[in-house]
């Protein structure tokens, strides 16, 4: 297994006195063992009354990251779920930081369980070990006959609470190479009865989100954006807004992006930010209708490529028996997490300041933040909160609504918090989308129904262009999340070749669940479906054909033969239609089987999904189901009816009504199998998304319909 | 204005603008924060409470309306046989996962199950229709209704 983390030594920890052991990191990065008032910035905290505390450097979205890491410790550690609790780690880069991300601490890519694994399964070993060890001084016990069980030192004929040596293990030096336990030891990692640690007080109320963060005296502060991209104020009119009982001011913030209103609640907030009149300097403002730049896009994808993807020649086309060729359009698709947007900032006793928030990426906000107060980072403090989704929507390369609160409480006296609330329509409108895209793929095959020619084609409007992670993803000008899932496809594709060409972007771009796969994924399952049809082979045996022996393209084979399987494929009851598709994203294989009724015209029903993934060891395996279930919904949701459009460079969706969520009765049931996997963990909550959509479009095409032209509805596809 | 609310059995006295809606008043006058705000427009659910016993989206019920009712948020429905019923399978279940609009999920259903203590799975999708779940928990969400149906029976 490989794993990109380094199980550095552990050093002796500072020996004082207390009821708290620590596992962690010191301030120089090393992992230590000591007490709660050693200078440690933990993992785990084992309180003397046996409550242990794992300590998240990952933000809860809902994707179980809180709970999945808790069962690492308590795995290693030795109790159950029931002994162990949750904290969300500081932001603190140095210390916190994703492995897979560098210096930065953030949670995105599908990487929270994937670079976490080995580092908190080690913090979990030690700290067993320095209890152990206290444990066999105390009872006069060899280390080697004692265990932890269910939070109980037991051995050498007795069961102590492990609480009980808590005290003396804080002085103990930690062990220079903790023992993991083996997956044969394994009682909670890969065990499906583990439940969320977050389910309680998800279903009581008591769960606190960002908005719910009610500080004393806090102003609830509303933004008047530009209604397009790029414009800025030049003059604002509030006298309407003062006749709202609880309106405080109105401002413009230092970079003229809003007018800010300023209001006792949020409801005086909302009406008073909605009686202002606001001037723009439009002059730098996006100007175009969604036609338009669907225009761009298309045209794009005709002549020459700006970039040669695979730096190859294209295939021989011209001595194909047959070509088969598809263009696709992808729009622009907002996030739309449940929670809106909002942050909370408080200015510290120390002159330093705190912002409450659902970061995502926490590491960015830090560093906009010091800069605008001009403060050291360690005097700006990130209290995270629970987030009511994201789906990538609250990392930002920009920080955009961290620095909005910032701004906004930066010319203020500060002596009031300011809590920054974003509408559903600030949401829907605010910018920050899924780019638009266009592919257009000719296939060519032979006379035996073989591909020996397959051109690529992409254009569409750049993610990571102009932002901090240009140098890290944009590579000879490609930024690698346009072409992810077409470029470095498992599949062993003859003649392949892949064009891209940028296109002016509209609006911000930003990810979205499963980025870049949320198009390419779609082009090259529904150009393998036609392939196959063209050539008179099964979609299944068609794609297994074009799997090689990498070890990749087994695990891709696998979860393709594996939910062909539990699906029925090929035997669809009668009425019933079935479409397939597979993707690898993230490290992780999905394979989907969407079975329908109906058709088209008539209107589609989802009737089930059949899924199967890889994502290597199955930590929490109930859920990588629900992940597998939720990325589902939320493919198929948008591709179904959803689309962001422009008029004159604006928004023309302002809430849920005209972007409609999906609901209950869109797809009927959803059954997900695990494939077994010694393989590290890789990611699970995105994976699932890429192939629900292409496999939603085989079926509907297997009824007459081939659907490339996004959203469906627009399409002429009629759902029930 | 001034006016007396009913809420979770307790009288609260409050000072709210007419027109303004019980969501706010509940959740920044009152502090109970478990009553969502998702979309303001009465189209995802997650402001749901009861009124008198009905599910209604608070962020569409205006406070002069509700004046007198018995009003019963996320927090107190663990006292009714449907709603702790609820709870206990959304627990068996995990149906959630960033939990936000589940206080609404959780109102609705409860309103569901006092009115149809068994429903079939076209009646749990008609009724839960409003509620959006941007997760898309919905499977756990008919599971968890149908499991809480037999925690009811006994």
């Amino acid at each position: 297994m490989t794993l990109n983390t380094s199980r550095r030594g552990f050093l002796k920890g500072a020996a004082a006195a207390g009821a708290v052991l620590v596992v962690g990191l010191r301030p120089d990065g090393a992992l230590a063992v000591g007490n709660a008032a050693a200078q440690i910035n933990p993992f785990v905290k084992v309180g003397s009354d046996g409550r242990v505390i794992a300590i998240i450097k990952h933000f809860e979205k809902g994707q179980g990251p809180a709970t999945g890491l808790s069962t690492l410790i308590a795995e290693e550690l030795g109790v159950g779920m029931d002994q162990i609790d949750y904290e969300f780690a500081p932001s603190n880069p140095a210390l916190y930081a994703n492995l897979a991300f560098g210096q930065v601490q953030g949670t995105g890519g599908s990487t929270a369980m994937a670079n976490s694994f080995m580092q908190y399964r080690t913090a979990g070993a030690a700290a067993r070990a320095v209890i152990l060890n206290a444990a066999a001084e105390a009872l006069g016990a060899d280390v080697g006959s004692l265990d932890i069980v269910d939070g109980m030192v037991t051995g050498a004929g007795q069961a102590v609470p492990l609480g009980e040596f808590v005290e003396a293990a804080t002085g103990l030096e930690a062990p220079a190479e903790p023992t993991l336990k083996s997956p044969e030891q394994w009682r909670l990692i890969g065990n499906p009865d583990v439940r969320r640690l977050d389910s309680k007080v998800k279903g009581n109320g008591t769960a606190m989100f960002a908005m719910d963060v009610h500080l004393p005296n806090q102003m609830i502060a509303m933004l008047a954006r530009s209604p397009r991209t790029g414009g800025l104020v030049t003059s604002f009119d509030d006298t309407a807004a003062k006749e709202i009982k609880g309106f405080i001011r109105a401002a413009t913030l230092p970079n003229n992006a809003a007018v800010a209103v300023y209001a006792e609640n949020t409801w005086a907030a909302m009406q008073a930010r909605d009686a202002l009149t606001v001037e723009w300097d439009m002059s730098a403002a996006e100007s175009r209708d969604s036609a338009q730049i669907k225009d761009e896009i298309l045209a794009a994808l005709e002549g020459d490529a700006e970039y040669n993807v695979l730096k190859n020649e294209p295939g021989p086309m011209d001595q194909a028996a047959q070509v088969v060729e598809k263009t696709f359009y992808f729009p622009l698709l907002a996030h739309a997490p449940m929670e809106p947007l909002n942050c909370t900032i408080e200015a510290d006793d120390d002159g330093g300041i705190t912002l409450h928030d659902g970061a995502q990426m926490p590491t960015g906000p830090h560093m906009a933040l010091a800069q605008i107060f001009e403060l050291p980072m360690e005097k700006v403090r990130i209290k995270t909160m629970l987030a009511g989704g994201s789906f990538g929507r609250r990392a930002t390369p920009t920080a955009d609504y961290q620095v909005e609160a910032a701004l906004a409480f930066v010319i203020t006296d500060r002596s009031r918090p300011v809590k920054l609330v974003w509408s559903r329509e600030d949401d829907m409108r605010g910018g920050y989308y899924r780019p638009a895209f266009g592919h257009k793929v000719r296939v060519g095959l032979s006379a035996d129904g073989e591909i020996v020619a397959w051109d690529h084609r992409i254009a569409g409007q750049s993610i990571m262009k102009g932002t901090a992670y240009e140098a890290f993803v944009v590579h000879d000008g490609v930024d690698h999340s346009s072409v992810e899932g077409v470029a470095d496809t498992p599949y062993t594709i003859p003649g392949f070749h892949v064009g891209l060409t940028d296109t002016r972007k509209a609006t911000s771009t930003l990810w979205w669940r499963s980025v870049g796969h949320t198009h390419t994924a779609y082009a090259m399952e529904v150009m393998m479906d036609m392939a196959a049809q063209a050539a008179g082979r099964d979609a299944v045996e068609f794609r297994l054909a074009h799997l090689g022996d990498s070890a990749d393209a087994k695990r891709k084979a696998a979860v393709l033969t594996l939910a062909a399987e539990k699906a029925n494929w090929g035997s669809a009851p009668a009425g019933r239609t079935q479409g397939i598709a597979v993707h690898k994203s993230f490290g992780s294989f999905v394979a989907e089987v969407v079975e329908i009724s109906g058709d088209a015209d008539s209107g589609v029903q989802i009737e089930k999904v059949t899924c199967a993934v890889d994502c290597g060891i199955a930590v929490n395996p109930d859920v990588i189901k629900a992940q597998i279930e939720g990325a589902v919904g939320y493919g198929i949701g948008h591709v179904m009816r959803d689309e962001i459009t422009l008029t004159g460079g604006i928004v023309d969706q302002y809430n849920f009504p005209d972007y409609e969520p999906l609901r209950m009765r869109d797809i009927r049931a959803i059954e997900t199998h695990i494939v077994p996997s010694a393989e590290a963990p890789s990611g699970i909550g995105e994976p699932g998304t890429p192939p629900s959509a292409p496999a939603l479009a085989n079926a509907i095409a297997q009824t007459g319909t081939v659907v490339s032209d996004l959203p469906m509805i627009n399409a002429g596809v009629a759902f029930a | 204005m001034s006016l007396v609310l009913k809420l979770n059995g307790t009288e609260h006295t409050v000072e709210a603008e007419p027109g303004t809606p019980l969501l706010w008043v509940i959740r920044d006058e009152l502090k109970m924060t478990g009553t969502k705000f998702g979309c303001g427009v009465a189209s995802c659910g997650a402001c749901t409470v009861h009124v008198d016993g009905q599910p209604m989206r608070s962020c569409q019920t205006y406070i002069e309306d509700v004046e007198g009712a018995e009003i019963t948020t996320i927090e107190a429905i663990a006292e009714t046989k449907a709603g702790a019923a609820i709870q206990q399978a959304w627990e068996e279940l995990d149906v959630v996962q960033c939990g936000y609009c589940q206080s609404g999920q959780i109102m609705s259903a409860v309103g569901l199950l006092t009115q149809n203590p068994k429903p079939n799975v076209e009646e749990i999708e008609d009724y839960m229709d409003g509620n959006a779940c941007r997760c898309a928990t919905y499977q756990r969400i008919r599971a968890g209704i149908q499991r809480a149906s037999e925690i009811m029976e006994g």
